[in-house]
């Protein structure tokens, strides 16, 4: 990462854990990824493969219960490199960080807003925090966020409490508090979930434009590979707490080589394909997580089993971008090439 | 010769919208505002649209969960005859809740916790006249199969289930009591990728087996496309445009439909199309815009759009019926 100034942050071999009753939940085990300035990583997965978690621990938002075990979070600021998993979580230099330098948008825009505080004074407390604004400045920099996000009569909007948003709404103004320190990265968990499809299409307009404008790096956490398809310039599968196959959307879309990439892709119908299309569900169900299979975690459910998944294997390198971490891949992409 | 199952006439379900210290009617919602529609039997018919616009309403008052405010639902049985239901007495109804069942969206709020799958599951089963425990162990135990379920499942509670497993439990519930018609409310909304295939899979099958009619009523245009043959897409309590499934992704006729099926990512990259992103929110139900109802967010609306309200006409595309209700449709309509 050194000497490549495009990387806004590096994380190497993450792992987080959670200790509940004595037992243990490798919710993340050993995550490697770069998010380059001006793209968008998507990390892709089920519910439970530990993809919000990767979030989380990348803002230090963690509950108590749980704790970094190993690896590293590079950021970079300006020329400066600071290892995030050094910081204290609640210390000055994180809380510098979070809300200012790396910002995220949340899942469900109804819980993350404080329903007994305007929507204003929410923007505006990052600013407050953040920057030398006095609260004539602040006031105005809120407005033109909402504007930004395409809030109608934002002068008057500034001042109305969440529930008089409507959902789409309240994710922009989500988005217009993520944004207001011009973050360096900005991390999406799930962000249109929630939503109907053709706010989803307005949601995606405006980080479109944001990615373009102020060069932010994206961390757009998704289930649904049509969002991949659409937002990607990387791509990152989770599965159990590993990423299993990561790459560029070309890479990973036109030439899935790990079966759990494939049978994602084929489980899902595809607008267009009419009605003869082939769906395939994923046999059996994602393991416990605290009974997990020995070696590859999709080894239970995928077709091309042997014996040797009995070990987990190791990342393997396909070309300079595309990274898949499966014992029989070469096999595997002859069939379907 | 297709066979109608239902026929809805001019269906509407108004909800009073209550205020001040009298509760004074000051409004009403008008979640579903007149719809026509016919089932045949043996299809499946999509209903999609954005949250809000009345599907879950409509699906609901055809099996009177709530009560329509106004109009007509016919079920015609397999010897063609026809019953009114919205004017029968409560208990009149009970031989047609038999046949019309439905699948709730959300597995996880739909079994009552504090009961075993059987204890759930038998009530409806002894309601209509299967006396000994023997026989309804024996019915749900062979349905449970039939879902990719243990028999012996049905003495756990619900908490030991995945959301997966739950939702098939959720569609034996539907099943047990033989049903003609099916109404699938988000059925396979709340499940993940993998595991609503699994689910998609097995409706197909069972339709096949039983005989069965499904509504399938869903935001997931994807869906409806691969699963149904027909689909209507519904707007602020109307149907806007109604059509056989692969003519509304070749064929689509209204401006609303098109800006749907663009705005939905497809997980192909050599099908990336240009998004229509239409401005602002659905309006409000209660107060809906004069007109058009979808004239405030059409990008094609022009004058006549704000004044007359578009009804459903019929034309045809691909040889096949195509209903849509818009004022600038250039096909000639067929009566």
């Amino acid at each position: 990462m050194e000497d490549k100034n495009n990387i806004a942050l590096s994380v190497r071999d993450l792992k987080t854990f959670f200790y509940t009753n004595n037992r243990c939940n490798k919710a993340v085990n050993g995550v490697s990824f770069d998010v380059e300035k001006g793209k968008t990583l998507c990390i892709v997965g089920e519910s439970g493969c530990g993809k919000s978690v990767t979030a989380a621990t990348i803002m230090q938002l963690l509950p108590t219960l749980s704790r970094i075990e190993e690896g590293e979070i590079k950021f970079r600021k300006d020329d400066k490199i600071i290892n995030i998993e050094k910081l204290e979580k609640n210390g000055k230099e994180m809380r510098e960080i979070r809300g200012s330098d790396i910002a995220m948008i949340f899942q469900d825009p109804m819980t993350a807003l404080n329903p007994v505080y305007t929507v204003g004074f929410q923007i505006s407390e990052n600013l407050k925090y953040h920057t030398n604004l006095n609260k004539k400045e602040i006031r105005e920099k809120c407005i033109s966020l909402l504007n930004d996000m395409g809030i109608p009569l934002p002068e008057k909007r500034v001042d109305e409490y969440p529930h008089s948003y409507s959902g789409g709404m309240r994710q922009r103004a989500m988005i217009a508090m993520a944004m207001a320190c011009n973050p360096k990265i900005l991390i999406a968990d799930e962000p249109t979930t929630a939503l109907d499809v053709t706010i989803q299409a307005q949601i995606f307009e405006l980080m479109d434009k944001l990615k373009k404008e102020n060069d932010t790096a994206i961390i757009l956490i998704t289930h649904d590979m049509g969002v991949v398809a659409e937002l990607a310039d990387n791509v990152a599968v989770m599965y159990m707490g590993n990423i299993v196959e990561a790459g560029t959307a070309d890479d990973v879309l036109r030439r899935p080589t790990h079966p759990y990439t494939k049978a994602l892709l084929e489980s899902v119908p595809v607008l267009g394909r009419g009605k003869n299309q082939d769906i395939n569900p994923i046999k059996g169900s994602t393991p416990d997580p605290y009974n997990r299979p020995k070696g590859c975690q999709f080894a239970p459910r995928c077709n091309w089993q042997t014996e040797s998944c009995d070990v987990m294997p190791e990342i393997t390198q396909i070309n300079e971008t595309h990274q898949v971490r499966c014992h029989k891949y070469e096999q595997f992409f002859e069939k379907y090439k | 010769m297709k066979k109608e199952i239902l026929k809805l006439r001019g269906v509407k379900v108004h909800f009073p919208v209550q205020a001040g210290v009298f509760n004074r009617v000051v409004g009403h919602v008008l979640a579903v505002d007149g719809v026509d529609l016919d089932i045949f039997r043996g299809e499946v018919l999509g209903l999609a649209g954005e949250s809000g616009c009345g599907k879950t309403t409509l699906g609901k008052a055809i099996l009177r969960l709530v009560e329509p405010t106004d109009g007509e639902v016919k079920y015609i049985s397999q010897d063609d005859d026809e019953t009114e239901l919205t004017s029968l007495e409560k208990k009149d109804m009970d031989p047609f809740r038999k046949k019309l069942q439905i699948v709730f969206q959300d597995p996880h709020s739909s079994l009552n916790p504090s009961f075993t799958i059987f204890g759930s599951l038998q009530d409806p089963l002894k309601k209509f006249g299967i006396k000994s425990k023997e026989e309804r162990r024996k019915i749900i135990g062979d349905l449970l199969e039939a879902v990719n379920m243990r028999r012996e499942y049905m003495d756990r509670y619900p908490h030991e289930f995945s959301g997966g497993q739950r939702q098939r439990i959720g569609i034996v519930r539907a099943l047990c009591l033989e049903p003609e018609l099916i109404v699938c409310d988000e059925a396979v909304s709340a499940l993940d990728v993998s595991i609503q295939a699994q689910v998609l899979k097995l409706l197909m099958q069972l339709k096949k087996e039983k005989n069965l009619t499904y509504l399938f009523i869903t935001h997931d245009l994807s869906v409806t496309e691969y699963l149904c043959d027909r689909i209507a897409v519904m707007y602020l309590g109307r149907i806007v445009e109604l059509c056989a499934s692969e003519d509304l992704y070749n064929n689509t006729l209204h401006p609303y439909s098109e800006a749907l099926i663009s705005a939905i990512p497809v997980a192909d990259l050599d099908k990336q199309t240009k998004r229509i992103v239409l401005e602002g929110d659905v309006p409000s139900p209660v107060n809906p815009p004069k007109g058009c109802p979808f004239h405030p967010r059409c990008p094609k609306a022009t004058d006549i759009c704000k004044t007359e309200v578009p009804t459903l006409k019929k034309y045809s595309t691909n040889g096949n019926e195509h209903y849509a209700s818009c004022h600038l449709i250039d096909l000639p309509e067929i009566s």
